[in-house]
């Protein structure tokens, strides 16, 4: 029988990190692109692309993640999209994110004021001009201690991955413990995994974030 | 061959969707409580107490649970626990998980209305002889929640949220039966479709239910 030994759970968790790494990245930067689409939408003159995006934020983030998971990996599959575990998680993890992006980057956008709105406006800049030049640089400031704060939510999020049985590590630790009946260790040590990711990301946020509160004392 | 959606089929398996239902809702009041009240503990040993050492500790649990996921904590409790002697049926070691997840966000929610409360209320507090315990109990906490109150509302929404995954463990919640009648019927979609609109409905009760017992316990003027 294949005994296993402290090192061997270590070993095989921290090579299961990767998918969860590659998933979280995956899943950031593509729901990073779409939430700029959403939050251009949301901040749109058309009614309608605000109507379509504000049901977006809703449904995403009305909705438990673990349900869209499940949608995706069943629903993918009906509409004939031939589906992994991996493309259902990067679909579901992608549109979940994107809309929570969506929405913390609003808030920086409407954190702007309005008088810088209207100073560009009188420049007679459009009103993508007066994202692109004007707010946008200025809110992406004031974005970037969240975003980093919902990174590690996604990583966190990228564990429920492991229910419609994608290889991450959650996955790795029910697949060593059922094959080394040390649950205690198998779990604690996933959990040190998680630790060491999200720890210095949210140390980082908080970093961030009270240094822009001391710069906005001055 | 195209798939036929069929959401008539689900119609003889409603009662097994209502008593997940019902579990889902007992999680989250029942744990609800039970972890703001833990917050409301943690707030205090972090933010009021002059105990250095408890601070620490609470300091520490927050930043352990804030930083894995719950499915890792839930899975850690109910197969875990067990080699260190505690064992735990399914919905007790959910509720556990619950509690723990809910204590250490609702501690930090808490601690940011605390911070808020104006000094001059607790230096007016003291100089009325009170003890610290008895000023967060009548002069802080009332107005910490007050400013806290929808994103607690929040985070308990997440945490309804969450304990779908407590299908994992096989708590019979509302995921577990839309999964056992998924294999049942082998409706995947319709089943989940109508398990997420169930928690779309039950996340509108929820703040609801919060915004009228807010009214009733947090907004309420001292007559």
């Amino acid at each position: 029988m294949i005994q296993f030994g402290l090192w061997d759970i270590a070993r095989n968790l921290a090579l299961a990190a990767r998918w969860t790494i590659a998933l979280s990245l995956a899943a950031f930067v593509l729901g990073g692109a779409v939430g700029l689409a959403i939050l251009f939408a949301r901040t749109s003159r058309s009614l309608w692309l605000r109507r379509a995006a504000s049901t977006h934020i809703e449904l995403f983030q009305g909705t438990p993640l673990l349900m869209q998971l499940f949608l995706s990996f069943f629903g993918l599959s009906l509409v004939g999209i031939e589906t992994s575990a991996w493309s259902a998680a990067a679909v579901a993890l992608t549109l979940w994110t994107s809309a929570f992006l969506a929405e913390i980057w609003r808030g920086c956008v409407e954190g702007i004021p309005g008088g810088q709105w209207d100073a560009s406006a009188s420049l007679a800049m459009s009103h993508l001009q007066q994202m692109r030049h004007v707010v946008l640089p200025q809110a992406l400031r004031i974005a970037i201690p969240p975003t980093v704060g919902f990174a590690v939510q996604v990583i966190k999020g990228t564990a429920l991955a492991s229910i419609i049985g994608f290889v991450e590590v959650s996955k790795a630790s029910t697949m060593i413990t059922n094959a080394s009946f040390k649950p205690f260790t198998v779990y604690g040590m996933a959990a040190l995994i998680y630790l060491a990711l999200c720890l210095p990301l949210s140390m980082c946020s908080r970093h961030l974030e009270r240094r822009l509160h001391v710069a906005h004392r001055d | 061959m195209t798939y036929q959606l069929d959401f008539g089929g689900l119609l003889q398996y409603a009662d097994l969707l209502a008593k997940g239902v019902g579990l889902t809702v007992t999680l989250i009041t029942v744990g609800g409580a039970s972890g703001v009240a833990v917050g409301m503990f943690g707030a205090w040993a972090r933010g009021f107490s002059r105990m250095s050492w408890l601070s620490a500790l609470v300091g520490c649990y927050v930043e352990l649970i804030r930083n894995t996921p719950f499915l890792v904590q839930l899975l850690f409790i109910f197969f875990g626990l067990p080699s260190a002697g505690i064992q735990l049926s399914a919905v007790n070691a959910a509720l556990l998980a619950i509690v723990v997840n809910l204590g250490a966000y609702a501690t930090e929610i808490i601690r940011a209305g605390v911070e808020a409360v104006p000094r001059s209320q607790i230096e007016a507090a003291a100089s009325l002889g009170m003890s610290r315990l008895q000023m967060f109990g009548h002069v802080v906490l009332q107005p910490a929640l007050q400013k806290i109150w929808p994103a607690l509302t929040s985070q308990l929404v997440i945490v309804m949220f969450g304990s779908a995954v407590c299908s994992q463990i096989a708590a019979e919640e509302l995921t577990f039966a839309a999964s056992f009648i998924q294999s049942r019927s082998f409706r995947a979609f319709e089943v989940y479709f109508v398990a997420t609109g169930i928690y779309l409905a039950l996340a509108l009760l929820l703040r609801q239910g919060m915004r009228l017992l807010g009214q009733a316990v947090i907004f309420r003027r001292a007559s």
